[in-house]
C-alpha cells in the first residue's frame, strides 16, 4: 500500500523537522503504554523509524501527530502479539517501575495516578490518555485506535469513572494511607496548578 | 489556561444530588489536570541523543544503499 513516491528534498526536510518535533510526544505516549521507561524509548525509536520509512505514504495536510501515534500503537500491539511472554515481562516491569517510582521529589499524587492508571484495561487507558492528555479529539483517537468514535467515548468515560473510583477508595497496594487520601491530594494539587496559570 | 472537560449533560434529578454532580465534576477536572501534568512531564524531558542518531544513521544508510 505504501507508495514509494519520491518526495522532493524540501518536503522531506519538512517531514523530518515535523517528525523530530513529535518525538517528545511519542515518548510520552509510549511511556503510558509500556510503563518501563527504557522499553518505552525503544518503542518510540522504532515508531520514529517506521514513520520515516513510511514518509511517502503520509498524506500532507492530514494530522501527522495522529498518524505517528497510530504507527507507535500498532508497533506496540504487534510486538505484544509476537511475544506474549515478553509482554508479560513488560507488565511485571511496568508494575515494578510504578511501585518503585518513589522519588521523594515527585509529587505524591502523580504516583497514585500512575498506579491507578496501570489498573485500567489497556484500551480504556489508551483512550483516556489520547483524549485526556494527548490533546486528541474523539474522532482522532478513534482513528488511532482503529475503532468507532462511540467506542472511544464510552472507553474514556468508563476510564474516568474507574480512575476516580480507584483514587477515592485507595484500592491499590501502597502504604496503607487512609482511603480517599489520593483523591484529596489530587484535588489540592490540581487547584494549585490551575492557580498558577 | 482554563480547564474544560467535555462533560456529559447532567442527568441527575433536580435538587438533591446537584452538589454531588458538581463535586464529581470537580474531581474529574482535577484528574484531568493531573493526567495532562503526567504526560507533559515526559514531553518536556530532553530527547535522548539516540533518537536523532538513529534517524541520521538510517538516513545515511538509505542514501548509501541507493534503493
Amino acid at each position: 500500500m505504501i507508495r514509494r513516491a519520491e518526495l522532493n528534498p524540501k518536503t522531506e526536510a519538512d517531514f523530518k523537522r515535523d517528525l523530530v518535533a513529535l518525538i517528545p510526544h511519542l515518548r510520552a505516549f509510549a511511556r503510558t503504554l509500556c510503563g518501563d521507561a527504557a522499553a518505552a524509548d525503544d518503542l518510540a525509536q522504532d515508531a520514529v523509524l517506521k514513520a520515516w520509512d513510511a514518509r511517502a505514504s503520509f498524506q500532507t495536510g492530514t494530522n501527522m501527530k495522529a498518524w505517528t501515534f497510530m504507527i507507535l500503537r500498532n508497533q506496540f500491539y504487534s510486538e505484544k502479539r509476537r511475544s506474549w511472554r515478553q509482554s508479560q515481562l513488560d507488565q511485571d516491569a511496568a508494575e515494578r517501575t510504578l511501585v518503585a517510582a518513589d522519588d521523594p521529589e515527585a509529587p505524591v499524587a502523580l504516583d497514585e495516578l500512575r498506579l491507578a492508571l496501570a489498573m485500567l484495561p489497556s484500551e480504556q487507558r489508551e483512550a483516556l490518555i489520547l483524549v485526556g492528555a494527548g490533546g486528541f479529539a474523539y474522532e482522532e483517537a478513534a482513528e488511532i485506535c482503529g475503532c468507532a468514535v462511540g467506542t472511544v467515548k464510552s472507553r474514556v468515560s468508563r476510564a474516568r469513572r474507574a480512575l476516580q473510583g480507584v483514587l477515592e477508595r485507595g484500592a491499590y497496594d501502597r502504604d496503607g494511607r487512609p482511603a480517599g487520601e489520593a483523591m484529596r491530594t489530587i484535588l489540592a494539587d490540581a487547584e494549585r496548578l490551575s492557580g498558577q496559570r | 489556561m482554563v480547564v474544560t472537560m467535555p462533560d456529559r449533560p447532567s442527568r441527575a434529578p433536580k435538587g438533591a444530588s446537584s452538589s454531588n454532580v458538581e463535586e464529581a465534576r470537580l474531581r474529574q477536572q482535577a484528574i484531568g489536570v493531573k493526567l495532562r501534568q503526567m504526560f507533559d512531564q515526559v514531553v518536556s524531558e530532553p530527547v535522548p541523543d539516540e533518537f536523532l542518531d538513529i534517524l541520521r544513521r538510517h538516513d545515511k544508510k538509505a542514501s548509501d544503499g541507493q534503493d
